[in-house]
């Protein structure tokens, strides 16, 4: 390529390396998604024909009466998901990275244990828990009665007000373990001699922790936030598996990814539409997109700053 | 303000420093087990209830099994009524051959990134890394309709090329860091030796094995706990992985409760002894990425 090293010929050890990742990365990964965005531009005629048809899809998405409640629902309880975890996920996960990473015995025992339920499929997940919350089983109950607070109990996973909340703690509950182990890796990274000096300055370790140690693992926060993120807008497996593809009660837990399987492989009485499903699938695009150019915005800009 | 923290520290001494202490010690553990617990309860209880009959499951749940309420009722109707054997081989080829490509694939492209400054090098890398925060499955409707002109669906081929693209993003950027920190000298002592590119590649690979270890074990889970793939592209008996196949079998086996206890001991069993072996690779892979 370059005539400047004319010692070598053509570097077709280059293309060898590369050829095999560009290909399968271009033609299963890219392509497919440019391809999904595309069709969020067109409907399938009866011949099964594309037709292009412009915004309708989208217009259809937001106003349509069948498409409309299902989408806005969806994107509520998409972002309720979210708050959760980012509240109480990674808040535990904070606090346990914290309580590791202050050199008590027994540290790593604890980081394997609580890491635990991460590595697990979320369809065992979303079974045992939907084993353990069950009236039939009594098991959840019968803790509450050990502590007095069985007039608490209710069938939670199947009420409208709370099924929501009690699918995003299980969420919580079983991927605390990431926020958990990038905050403790974070933690340990700070010099020792930062510490040295708050001490010797009398601070207590409450505030050595956010007046220290928080700022300096911002850049972490960072990513746990986007890792949520991209990871809530994109999740499915738990509720598919606690409530099917409907998401009920009454579409109570309904979220993009079950909304985008629905559209696209249809239920009980309405057909899967592989257009519509692209443009749900182009909005989850959207929304993650901007995410991530935020947390770009935000935190690269930050880290810059803290570089120089 | 210097001088009120001070104060209080003072006091803080003179009010029994060494209680003070003890307790500042004992309550992180004591966080820690109540978290531990929480964690541990739901999981224990699945597996020992997954070996007693369905009478002692509902009468004593929180008791481990004895000789009076062990049962293998559960499993019997697992391994007759279900094709585990089946699942657990599909779940280990697409994963093993899926893995072992991507990180081949991944190191080769990581190492041209890393090694020649040819034209568009940091265009290519930023190609490659849009995949690390935008996921696959967005491209789903795509990935369906490809399958189908390939005549891929229902087979694992079909599966094993997804998490090959799945998972090479990741693992191009984070190798591609590794081989930079690789000492030029020594490539340059075995090229003047006469190696070709080829070789001073596979001489180069072994050096970066700790993170091809961790990025492997990042790369495993999700492919093995992956339900969307196999639930669209191969949702076929033959193909099932053991994601999609208890996932199937826990929907048709509901009421039968041994069934579904045993069910969910064997999908879980296997991947809770593989992460007790691999949890200190696993853990020190992040922590070493993470100082970086």
């Amino acid at each position: 390529m370059e005539k400047k090293q004319h010692r070598k010929p053509f570097p077709f050890h280059i293309l060898v390396f590369l050829a095999p990742a560009v290909i399968i990365y271009t033609l299963f990964m890219v392509y497919p998604l440019l391809d999904s965005l595309r069709l969020s531009f067109f409907t399938t005629s009866e011949q099964n024909q594309e037709i292009f048809a412009g915004i309708q899809n989208y217009i259809t998405l937001f106003t349509d009466s069948n498409y409309a409640p299902r989408f806005w629902g969806a994107l509520k309880n998409n972002l309720i998901f979210f708050a959760i975890h980012m509240v109480v996920q990674n808040s535990i996960g904070l606090l346990l990275a914290a309580l590791l990473a202050s050199g008590l015995r027994g540290s790593s025992i604890y980081r394997t244990v609580l890491f635990m339920p991460t590595v697990l499929s979320v369809v065992i997940i979303g079974f045992i828990w939907q084993l353990i919350l069950n009236p039939l089983w009594g098991v959840s109950e019968s803790i509450l009665q050990a502590v007095g607070l069985e007039s608490l109990f209710k069938p939670w996973l199947g009420l409208p007000d709370t099924a929501l909340i009690t699918v995003s703690l299980i969420s919580v509950w079983q991927f605390v373990g990431i926020p958990m182990i990038l905050f403790f890796a974070a933690l340990i990274g700070i010099p020792e001699e930062l510490m040295e000096a708050a001490r010797v300055d009398g601070a207590s370790g409450w505030q050595t922790f956010w007046r220290i140690k928080f700022p300096l693992i911002l850049p972490t926060v960072g990513i746990v936030a986007i890792l949520t993120f991209v990871g809530n807008f994109n999740a499915f497996d738990l509720i598919y598996t606690m409530k099917g593809a409907n998401a009920g009660p009454d579409f109570a837990t309904d979220i993009m990814g079950t909304l985008f399987y629905r559209t696209f492989f249809g239920q009980q009485l309405q057909l899967g539409n592989p257009t519509m499903g692209a443009t749900v699938a182009a909005m989850m695009f959207l929304i993650i997109l901007t995410g991530v150019l935020i947390y770009m915005f935000l935190f690269q800009r930050r880290i810059q700053t803290v570089e120089m | 303000m210097t001088t009120a923290m001070n104060d209080d520290k003072v006091s803080g001494l003179s009010m029994g420093y060494r209680t003070r202490r003890f307790l500042g010690s004992l309550l992180p553990h004591l966080v820690l087990l109540s978290y531990a617990v929480i964690v541990l309860f739901p999981i224990i209880m699945i597996i020992i209830n997954s070996f007693k009959d369905r009478k002692a499951i509902f009468g004593m749940p929180f008791q481990i099994p004895n000789a009076e309420t062990f049962s293998l009722i559960g499993y019997e109707t697992v391994l007759e009524r279900s094709n585990f054997q089946v699942y657990f081989m599909n779940s280990i080829i697409i994963t093993v051959t899926a893995l072992v490509l991507t990180l081949l694939i991944g190191a080769m492209a990581a190492f041209a990134l890393a090694e020649y400054p040819f034209p568009g090098n940091a265009l290519l890398g930023l190609y490659l890394a849009i995949g690390i925060m935008i996921p696959i499955r967005l491209g789903t409707v795509g990935i369906l309709k490809l399958m189908v002109n390939f005549n891929l669906v229902n087979t694992l081929t079909g599966l094993i090329l997804i998490y090959i693209a799945q998972a090479l993003p990741l693992t191009i950027f984070i190798l591609s860091q590794f081989f930079r920190q690789v000492p030029k000298e020594l490539k340059d002592a075995a090229r003047i030796d006469g190696a070709s590119e080829y070789r001073v590649f596979t001489l180069v690979v072994p050096l970066v094995r700790p993170a091809l270890g961790a990025i492997g074990i990042f790369t495993m889970i999700p492919i093995w706990n992956d339900l969307w793939f196999p639930l669209v592209v191969a949702p076929g008996s033959k193909t099932a992985t053991v994601t999609l196949g208890v996932q199937q079998f826990l929907g048709q086996f509901v009421s039968d409760w041994n069934a579904v206890l045993s069910s969910l001991t064997l999908a879980m069993v296997p991947i809770l002894i593989f992460y007790l072996i691999f949890s200190r690779q696993l853990i020190r892979g992040v922590t070493a990425g993470a100082i970086k």
